[in-house]
């Protein structure tokens, strides 16, 4: 037996440190369970790709709104293009004023053109672009988890 | 009459139950008086003895007491709430109806509950700033005084969960805004705002998660932080009084 150290390590204070040191990892263990536990894995909402019947819905230069899928379709002179109806505020649902040729948000005033631009109020971006492609089956798809570049436009 | 009443109270203060329920036992001393409050665990939390003057309604206006009684109103009301509320959708909005229009006193304990909550969040702040203006804030009430905020925020979130239980159109765009604006805090906004709806939308989830905070966790966080704070009190020297009025 070596007894060089005249620091004494008694039997207790190395139980402490176990136990604390256990706690601290039971700790980290916890929170990380619990973070995990609380992020739902499985989502029961609804696609983010939404089905809006055939193209020619939507005559020349119009605005339509779909409050079900919660977007707009504007066919333009340069074809069709989708933006998305949620305020880039606080997420309100926005509404086409077909007489004041605007979008409109009830919450705070914010005011886009048909372009989606912001012409008023406290919205932070431009409402969103979304993707739209044609399906097989000839139907307009609007994917409204994919925001696209405000070039592009969906010729019919 | 009154004398008869009074012998079988000492006697009944006296049996074997009473006193294994109440230690201090019969006697009207002030030892008697000090035991009773102090060996109540409900009770203990006050102090033994008061000043008459921090008893006065010009000392606290009872904000802090009014507050504590809304909170026993809105507990109350709220566990007969939730015997006729399913925290799912669409059915919460069907069973909020049904408190208003088919249950017996529903509308009665629904608007109970509402005004209540209401008051709590007034006094509350009527509260604090009579706190603030009157200095009591100032040490050794400190600590205290942070307590309070607590109580506060506990307050403003057990309000906030409450708002979205109607699931009303109300309801659905004040949390869809409110979790809009925790979403704008940097780096894990976006998080926060999952894990506290549950989703990325005010969904079935959320309504689970907020009836949750709202009836379980927010309501017992609440009477642990109120009780630290009646015990402080105490522990801070009593009610805060002005030191230039005379004493009655």
């Amino acid at each position: 037996m070596e007894q060089e150290d005249t620091r004494e390590v008694t039997r207790r204070d190395s139980f402490i440190k176990l136990g604390l040191g256990s706690l601290a990892v039971a700790g980290c263990g916890a929170a990380v369970f619990g973070y995990e536990f609380l992020s739902p894995n499985v989502l029961y909402e609804p696609s983010p790709i939404a089905n809006l019947g055939k193209p020619d819905r939507f005559p020349p230069d119009s605005v339509t709104a779909d409050p079900v899928a919660g977007v707009y379709i504007i066919h333009a002179a340069e074809g069709l293009y989708a933006l998305s109806a949620t305020c880039t505020h606080l997420g309100c649902f926005t509404a086409w004023k077909p007489e004041l040729g605007i979008i409109a948000c009830p919450c705070h005033g914010s005011k886009f053109n048909r372009l989606g631009v912001k012409i008023d109020g406290p919205a932070p971006r431009p409402l969103p672009r979304l993707k739209i492609s044609i399906s097989d089956e000839g139907d307009l798809l609007v994917d409204r988890s994919t925001v696209v570049t405000p070039d592009q436009f969906l010729r019919t | 009459m009154t004398k008869a009443i009074e012998g079988y109270w000492n006697d009944l203060r006296g049996t074997k139950v009473w006193r294994s329920v109440f230690r201090s036992g019969a006697g009207s001393s002030n030892l008697h008086h000090a035991l009773a409050v102090q060996q109540n665990v409900f009770l203990h939390l006050a102090s033994v003895k008061m000043r008459r003057r921090s008893l006065a309604f010009g000392a606290t206006w009872y904000l802090g007491t009014l507050t504590l009684a809304t909170f026993f109103i809105l507990t109350g009301t709220g566990i007969l709430l939730m015997l006729y509320y399913h925290p799912s959708v669409p059915q919460a909005y069907a069973d909020m109806k049904d408190l208003q229009f088919v249950v017996s006193a529903g509308v009665f304990l629904r608007n109970l509950h509402r005004w209540s909550a209401q008051a709590m969040v007034f006094l509350v702040f009527a509260h604090m700033f009579k706190v603030f203006y009157r200095g009591a804030y100032r040490p050794p009430r400190e600590f205290n005084w942070v307590i309070g905020v607590v109580l506060l925020i506990i307050t403003l979130f057990l309000s906030y969960t409450g708002y979205l239980l109607p699931w009303d159109q109300l309801a659905f765009w004040a949390i869809t805004v409110g979790s809009n604006i925790m979403s704008a805090v940097p780096l894990f906004g976006q998080k926060v705002r999952f894990l506290m709806l549950g989703g990325n939308t005010v969904n079935a989830n959320a309504l689970l998660r907020f009836y949750v905070l709202h009836c379980v966790v927010l309501p017992l966080a609440a009477a642990v932080f109120i009780a630290i704070h009646f015990w402080r009190i105490r522990k801070d020297g009593g009610l805060h009084t002005e030191k230039a009025t005379t004493d009655e």
